[in-house]
């Protein structure tokens, strides 16, 4: 186990290499330099900036020099911590981003919880109950939530609640504790408010989740080992807790791989429409605005949390099923 | 020593086992027909592709037309029957509320506007082949005010006719792209699954590493590179590209799939045995065999692919006015203001649910025609 | 009933209703397992040999079911008690349940595909035995332990620690035997416990189970497609094709003196130290039809060479006495045939 852990770390850091080059790509794809935009973008609004000062800015990113050199540059500023100013906010990248992913993190995570906690029930109920009444009804809601654009949800419960009682459902924090510091109290307000964002996102993914394991459990059902445990003389509901869920949780535990960079990513569509605080709804802007050295962090970091994401279901995985184990080890 | 026939079942009555013998593409045709849903899906999309066809034909009006002293508009429903069948709706007007200033649309209960079917209306062309102005619903006095089904928005667009044609540009993306994805799958997959050895390991690593890359933040940094200064054409055909470029993993992984399990089997082996080419045996042996799945797997991936250029365009980062798609369409209903004033542009999310669901059905339906037992 | 039988088929009926058709697997069956005897059941795959012992112990699933026929199951081995239907149980009640795995025990066919491969053996074993018995985890893995050292495994202790896949096929089979034992029953099914393991490790274990069950007077049941083994194991041969009974009868009565075509077409094809070289193997003519469409009258007729035209492709024979033992379903023996429905 220790070993496959440490196998699983030790290709973390080639990852991030990769996806670190990607990310700079994305920075360098715009026509342009972006010191040449941001000049063009500060003359539009009316104010300058000195030759000296773009030159400045030109020799600390290496806009004259090569690609890689540019990368090098970029890259090794980022470990040491530095992770640029934004132009388009003046501000440091990290200040603007440290609270955002926090609360990026937590509400993935909150989703991640209740996609589990609502899919691992319904896809059981499913494939036990075959074609009966609860199977048809949750083969619907599947479909339906599948087949509805985040957004759309958003949109809809948004509109529903502020044409039936009035309320506006944005945000995370009610306004007396969207800039205050952490407390108690905040905690609680936020707690109050990540549950409807959380829902949203979740929904498609808890749809896509019951009908995996709906699928797999069917599968399970049926082998021998099933049969077996019949013949052994062992109560219905005890044999589907204990052999075919173990086994159909599997590749649930593997879809967190491809499922938590989508809840990270997804979140920023139904954070753009909420106004949630989170980075997604930052990376948009910076995006829009061709602030590339605030885009390509997010990237970056997206890529990061995708990369933990993808390890901590391995390590996982790992953990659930002995032969993954010992065929890695 | 069950399947060996040394001799032949001489004893066999006529009616001989119709189901032993039917070709593959016969059984699944069979297994799909009795799945009732997936039928109906299918007529639906035939439906939708009909009307991606030929927008024109179904729309009231030009779906670039706007009218500023049309604006937001709510949908007028037409009637059928008024003391025995007819076709005509009822008038709308509309009054400025002197307090708020606000227009406020009122439905006449009197005044009636006639409409008709196979009518004329303004010209479209046909598959850009010829121009027509016959429409399928038409008003009978062409002086009439235009009847908006689904409403209008912030420009007095008609909506249902934009709606129509945005049916045109989602579809077609998502069969573009899907296409785009099946060949880079079916080939890289096709490689993978039939080679083995080191290619395979390779093959299958980049698709690892792909497909743990989230998608959307990729898909808008992607999208925002693209220059503002393109054309509508170029932007559609960049969008594309870029939503195959992430997609054909999970294809891939398909078609290897099928590959490795079809390797082993009997009339492969004796083709290669019998000194057929390798790529012979690939393009003339396996690939038709895997036609079925593949059609599912390509039928679930469209969806996928409607939902994914919504969310771009949405955003502001996938196609742009006046390219008109769903996700084009739904930016007007960004924010909570405009949809608490004219919820009605919420609709063409409607269609990518109807369309996106009964793709789904209809690619369901077909796998599991195409492999019962999985 | 003979208080000797502890099981009594008659007329077992199981139908498979699928989208292709209904499949009628087992059509009719009957035969009987008395105290310390061996019933062999032979017959080419697919013809329903596993169905039968499904259908026994009430574990047939959807889109399966027993539709008809009587299940005789004497529970107390003092052979007073009345028999039972095992019919008129629920399948999964408890009363069911505590004849599965405690008195009828299964071994399976593939022991690698009946086994989880992710709990430990001594997982399952001591599950097996925790079901029917009111015992610790120690004392049931006590039982366990003791068992596996019965059936040959070495290192009992250890073994229970690991995994079905990380064991050979020997090894596992000993392990599926072991959890067959653990609750001492009085009938044992084994479904072809010798096919997925190679010939020197069945050789081993066929003589452990014969071992076993002389020791301890088991009834058994010993399903195989290989009438070479069951010569080498079995007391009375019931020979099936297509769902139904060709043939039934003590061992040397079949071996020595078949009266059915099946039967001799089976025994012809045993491969024997003088036929040769395996292509030189003679095998029956013809394939099994398919299920679902089973041809009217004798199952047999499209591969019996004693094919009787206007007769066994018109009426279906039922099992006849050929001499007190032996019975037959055949026309070139009696003209009994089944009524048409
Ligand atoms: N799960 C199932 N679904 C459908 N048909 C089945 C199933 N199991 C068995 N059958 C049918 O029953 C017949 C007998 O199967 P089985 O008893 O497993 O044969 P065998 O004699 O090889 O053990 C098969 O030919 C098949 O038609
Ligand atoms: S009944 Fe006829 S077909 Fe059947 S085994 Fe006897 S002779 Fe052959
Ligand atoms: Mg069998």
């Amino acid at each position: 186990m220790l070993v496959f852990i440490l196998k699983r770390l030790m290709l973390l850091p080639v990852l991030m290499f990769v996806f670190s080059i990607v990310s700079f790509i994305l920075i360098q794809a715009p026509p342009g330099d972006f010191v040449t935009s941001y000049v063009a973008e500060l003359a539009a609004s009316g104010s300058s900036m000195d030759q000296v000062q773009i030159e400045a800015l030109r020799n600390l990113y290496g806009l004259d020099q090569p690609a890689y050199v540019q990368y090098f540059k970029w890259i090794s500023r980022i470990l040491q911590g530095d992770l640029g100013l934004s132009l388009d906010f003046q501000k440091p990248i990290s200040e603007l981003i440290g609270q955002r992913l926090l609360l990026t993190v937590i509400l993935g995570l909150a989703t991640l919880i209740f996609t589990f906690m609502v899919a691992l029930p319904i896809g059981i109920i499913s494939a036990t109950r075959q074609y009966s009444f609860f199977d048809y009804f949750f083969t619907v809601f599947n479909y339906v939530g599948v087949a509805t654009p985040t957004f759309m949800t958003a949109l809809i419960l948004m509109w529903f609640a502020f044409s039936n009682f009035g309320i506006t459902i944005t945000g995370l924090f009610s306004p007396e504790f969207a800039d205050a510091s952490w407390s108690f109290a905040k905690a609680v307000d936020l707690a109050k408010h990540i549950w409807l964002p959380m829902v949203i996102l979740g929904l498609d993914g808890t749809a896509r989740l019951a009908r995996i394991l709906r699928a797999n459990l069917l599968d399970e059902l049926n082998k021998p080992y099933m049969e077996m445990a019949r013949a052994k003389g062992m109560p219905e509901w005890k044999l589907v807790l204990k052999y075919p869920l173990r086994l159909a949780i599997n590749p649930l535990v593997s879809s967190l791989g491809w499922y938590l960079p989508l809840i990270f990513s997804g979140s920023l569509i139904v954070a753009t429409v909420l106004n949630l605080p989170t980075i997604g709804p930052l990376l948009l802007r910076s995006l829009i605005s061709q602030d590339m050295f605030l885009a390509g962090t997010i990237v970056l970091t997206y890529f990061g949390l995708a990369v933990i994401g993808t390890l901590l279901s391995d390590i996982l995985l790992a953990w659930l099923d002995p032969r993954i184990r010992m065929e890695e080890a | 020593m069950s399947s060996e026939t040394l001799s032949p079942d001489q004893n066999l009555p006529e009616e001989a086992d119709a189901i032993s013998v039917a070709p593959n593409w016969k059984l699944v045709w069979w297994r799909f027909k009795k799945h009732k849903l997936a039928m109906i899906s299918g007529i639906i999309v035939i439906f939708i592709v009909i009307i991606a066809a030929f927008p024109g034909f179904f729309s009231t009006q030009d779906p670039s037309e706007s009218r500023t002293r049309g604006s937001f508009i709510p949908p007028q429903a037409i009637q059928f029957w008024d003391n025995g069948p007819a076709l005509f709706a009822y008038a709308i007007e509309g009054k400025r509320n002197p307090r708020t200033l606000k227009m406020e649309w009122i439905t006449s209960e009197t005044k009636k506007v006639p409409l008709r079917l196979f009518g004329r209306g303004y010209e479209w062309e046909v598959l850009g082949l010829f121009k027509t102005d016959i429409h399928l619903l038409a008003l009978v006095n062409p002086d009439d005010p235009p009847v908006h089904i689904l409403g209008t928005d912030r420009l007095g667009r008609d909506q249902w006719s934009r709606v129509l044609h945005g049916t045109q540009v989602s579809l077609s993306i998502g069969l573009l792209a899907v296409f785009l994805s099946t060949i880079i799958g079916i080939v890289l997959g096709g490689i993978s699954g039939y080679f083995g050895g080191w290619i395979d390991m390779f093959i299958q690593r980049l698709i690892e590493l792909l497909q743990s890359i989230p998608p959307i933040p990729i898909w808008l940094a992607l999208s925002a590179s693209l220059p503002r200064t393109w054309s509508v054409t170029q932007g559609y055909i960049a969008i594309t590209a870029i939503l195959a470029l992430i997609t054909w993993t999970g294809l891939a992984r398909e078609v290897r799939g099928r590959f490795l399990v079809l390797r082993e089997e009997d009339f492969v082996v004796a083709a290669k045995l019998s000194g057929c080419s390798q790529l012979r045996i690939v393009f003339r042996h396996m690939v038709p065999t895997m036609s079925s799945h593949i059609i599912a797997a390509v039928t679930l991936a469209i969806p996928v692919m409607i939902i994914n250029e919504t969310f771009l365009s949405f955003l502001g980062l996938g196609l742009r006015p006046p390219a008109i798609s769903w996700g084009v369409l739904l930016q007007e209903a960004q924010n909570l203001q405009s949809v608490a004033l004219a919820p009605w542009l919420m609709l063409p999310g409607v269609a990518v649910i109807i369309t996106v669901i009964a793709l789904n059905i209809l690619g369901d339906g077909l796998r599991d025609a195409a492999d019962p037992y999985h | 009933m003979n208080p000797d039988i502890i099981l009594s088929i008659r007329n077992l009926k199981t139908r498979f209703f699928l989208d292709e058709g209904t499949a009628k697997a087992v059509d009719g069956v009957s035969f009987d397992v008395s105290r310390g005897q061996v019933v062999g059941i032979v017959g080419e795959s697919g013809c329903g040999k596993s169905v039968t012992i499904k259908s026994i112990l009430g574990i047939v699933q959807k889109p399966g079911e027993v539709v008809g026929g009587e299940i005789f199951y004497r529970r107390r081995d003092d052979g007073v008690q009345e028999p039972i239907n095992l019919r008129d149980l629920d399948d999964r009640g408890e009363e069911m349940r505590d004849i599965r795995g405690n008195e009828i025990a299964l071994i399976p066919q593939e022991p690698m595909a009946a086994l989880s491969p992710v709990h430990t053996i001594g997982n399952q074993l001591i599950e097996a035995v925790r079901l029917h018995r009111d015992v610790s985890r120690e004392e049931a893995a006590n039982i366990c332990i003791a068992r596996m050292g019965e059936v040959g495994i070495s290192n009992p202790e250890e073994r229970m620690g690991v995994y079905s896949w990380e064991l050979s096929g020997g090894l596992r089979q000993r392990v599926m035997i072991a959890m067959a034992l653990v609750c001492g029953p009085k009938l044992l099914i084994a479904d072809e416990p010798t096919t997925a393991i190679d010939v020197t490790t069945q050789a081993q274990v066929l003589n452990l189970l014969r071992r076993l069950q002389k020791e301890q007077n088991l009834a058994m049941i010993f399903i195989t497609h290989d009438l070479g083994v069951i010569a080498q194991i079995a007391d009375y041969v019931v020979v099936m094709y297509l769902g139904r009974v060709m043939e039934q009868g003590p061992v040397d009565d079949i071996f020595h003196n078949p009266q059915h075509p099946y039967t001799s077409a089976l025994l012809a094809s045993i491969p024997t130290i003088h036929s040769g070289t395996r292509e030189e193997l003679p095998t029956i003519g013809g394939s099994i039809p398919h299920p679902f469409n089973r041809p009217k009258g004798c199952p047999f007729y499209p591969r019996c060479p004693g094919f009787i035209p206007g007769k066994c492709d018109r009426f279906t024979p039922v099992p006849s006495p050929v001499s007190d033992k032996q019975s037959v379903a055949c026309f070139l023996h009696s003209d009994a045939a089944e009524e048409t429905e």
